[in-house]
């Protein structure tokens, strides 16, 4: 029974809810209690845009448990528009065709099925921004 | 605080050991130290271990090894600080010694690994990680060191085929090591052939989970002359931690525990790194030998390569590392490779290293947890 687990944090995972430290101002993600930059513990809430770049990237052929079904697959250091640096799983893009820099957003995907029951569970990953300028179209 | 040795080591051979479980690869390592140490008795054991409920669905270890070890109704409780479990227990008996609370103590790390299949045992494995927030994405151990190399090679304009001295390096160690997982030596061309597990990281840049374990026993200095073998003094034991998942780290290329931990060992010791003849380091991925040499100061930021790549870590370098194999090729039992290391050191400081022997007074060792977020460093050194 893996479901309160998972309820927890579901702010942080489909909307990328962090915060930003009331005392020294910087933002937080993951949100927690005690900032880790001063250490004071008041922080307000602070949803994060999902914009972002590739800091670093590596892919995956030899998965854990729960997730070999979608091996090879890519996961990534985001460094945020904002500042944190986030870990996640890459979508909607060739494995071959990530680098360090790209411009990515934040999408809600499916992470995987989990126990007995088949716990379907989803959260955030990224994908290449989509190309908007009106002269592609 | 009293001074501390080591009057004793065992170790069994690393490896996928099927026909042995975790408890019997425990007593055969503490016999072989208790023999070692011409003891029969301690008063406290700790056990170094990380995986025992995930793998082997056994808790409780410190009773367990101690009663089937025969050490009777002893002190003896189990220390897990993930892959540095072992560097932890060690830790744990030099401080019951120095305070005086025990004058003889063993310390045993022990891993058995091979008992669940590949999937299961590199997702416990990747339990060290931060679960919710970098685990929960896929993430696992060799991928977050993937992620550190390609950065690395990103910032430091370096290439994979760079990183082949330290496995190269290690796998020439390791095939003069009886005891060792791995005994044939690679090329840096089989290194760049090597196919990916993780990509940058190839098989030749990861170490192998396996089976193993290893003991010493400590004593007060000053009770050493009760051993016929050469004593090995503890110089330096200290420990230091960071943020735990890598995306929270002010600097994820720089190993802010493993920079700490060194710097209070070398001051524990009276030392610098000039001074320290070998160091058993955490190579666990080759890009963490890389960052461990930055970080204890052997190399500055983005040199660690081009040291291993001039022969800077060799055993007849500047700053011979990995001398037994190291984790790439003696093998990464996880929770007893900090004890591995302490076995190798001693054997090279009681000039008992067999043809890997280097001319050496001062041996540090360091085990990193998970992608760094515990660094644990002990110094020791030759008795005179």
């Amino acid at each position: 029974m893996n479901v309160p687990r998972y309820w927890r944090t579901e702010q942080t995972r489909y909307g990328l809810i962090g915060e930003v430290c009331r005392a020294c101002g910087k933002p937080i993600f993951p949100p927690r209690d005690v900032c880790p930059h001063c250490t004071e513990e008041g922080q307000d809430v602070h949803p994060f845009r999902g914009k972002g770049q590739v800091y670093s990237f590596s892919t995956i052929y030899d998965a854990p448990t729960g997730y070999t079904e979608y091996q090879p697959y890519t996961v990534a250091l985001i460094k945020l528009d904002e500042g944190p640096l986030v870990t996640a799983q890459l979508t909607d893009v060739d494995n071959d065709q990530v680098h360090v820099g790209m411009p990515v957003e934040m999408v809600t995907r499916k992470i995987k099925e989990e126990g007995e029951n088949g716990l379907i569970v989803y959260g955030y990953k990224f994908r290449p921004v989509l190309d908007t300028r009106p002269d592609r179209f | 605080m009293r001074e501390v040795s080591i009057i004793g080591i065992g170790q069994t051979q690393v490896g996928e050991l099927w026909e042995r479980s975790l408890r019997d690869l425990a007593v055969d390592a503490i016999k072989a130290a208790l023999k070692d140490a011409h003891l029969e008795w301690v008063e406290a054991l700790y056990v170094g271990n990380m995986l025992s409920g995930e793998c082997v669905a056994q808790q409780h270890l410190g009773a367990l090894i101690a009663d089937w070890s025969g050490l009777g109704n002893i002190e003896a409780v189990r220390v897990e600080a993930a892959d540095a479990s072992g560097a932890a227990a060690l830790r744990m008996g030099y401080l019951a010694v120095a305070s005086g609370v025990h004058d003889y103590v063993l310390v045993c790390g022990v891993e058995k690994m091979t008992d669940v299949d590949v999937e299961t045992a590199n997702a416990a494995w990747s339990s060290a990680l931060d679960a919710e927030y970098e685990a929960f994405q896929g993430v696992t151990m060799p991928a977050l060191a993937g992620l550190l190399m390609r950065r690395y090679m990103h910032e430091f304009g370096v290439q994979r085929e760079d990183f082949a001295p330290f496995a190269v390096t290690a796998h020439a160690n390791g095939a003069n090591n009886p005891y060792a997982m791995f005994r044939s030596p690679i090329s840096a061309d089989a290194y760049a052939k090597a196919g990916m597990v993780v990509d940058p990281i190839s098989m030749f840049d990861a170490a192998p989970l396996c089976d193993g374990a290893a003991a010493v026993v400590l004593c007060p200095s000053e009770r050493t002359r009760d051993s016929s073998n050469r004593p090995v003094r503890i110089r330096a034991s200290a420990v230091a931690t960071d943020r735990l998942a890598v995306h929270s780290r002010r600097e994820p290329l720089f190993l802010q525990a493993a920079y700490l931990s060194a710097q209070k060992a070398y001051l524990q010791a009276g030392v610098g790194p000039e001074d320290v003849n070998l160091f058993e380091l955490h190579d666990a991925f080759t890009i963490l030998a890389a960052l461990s040499l930055e970080a204890c100061g052997f190399a500055d930021r983005g040199q660690a390569v081009h040291l291993a790549k001039e022969g800077g870590i060799a055993r007849n370098g500047r700053i011979p590392i990995s001398t037994m194999g190291g984790l790439k090729a003696r093998g990464h039992p996880i929770g007893a490779t900090g004890i591995y290391q302490i076995v190798e050191l001693v054997m090279q400081l009681r000039g008992k290293a067999g043809a890997n022997q280097i001319d050496c007074r001062l041996g540090m060792a360091q085990g990193l947890g998970g992608s760094g977020a515990t660094a644990i460093t002990h110094i020791l050194e030759a008795s005179s």
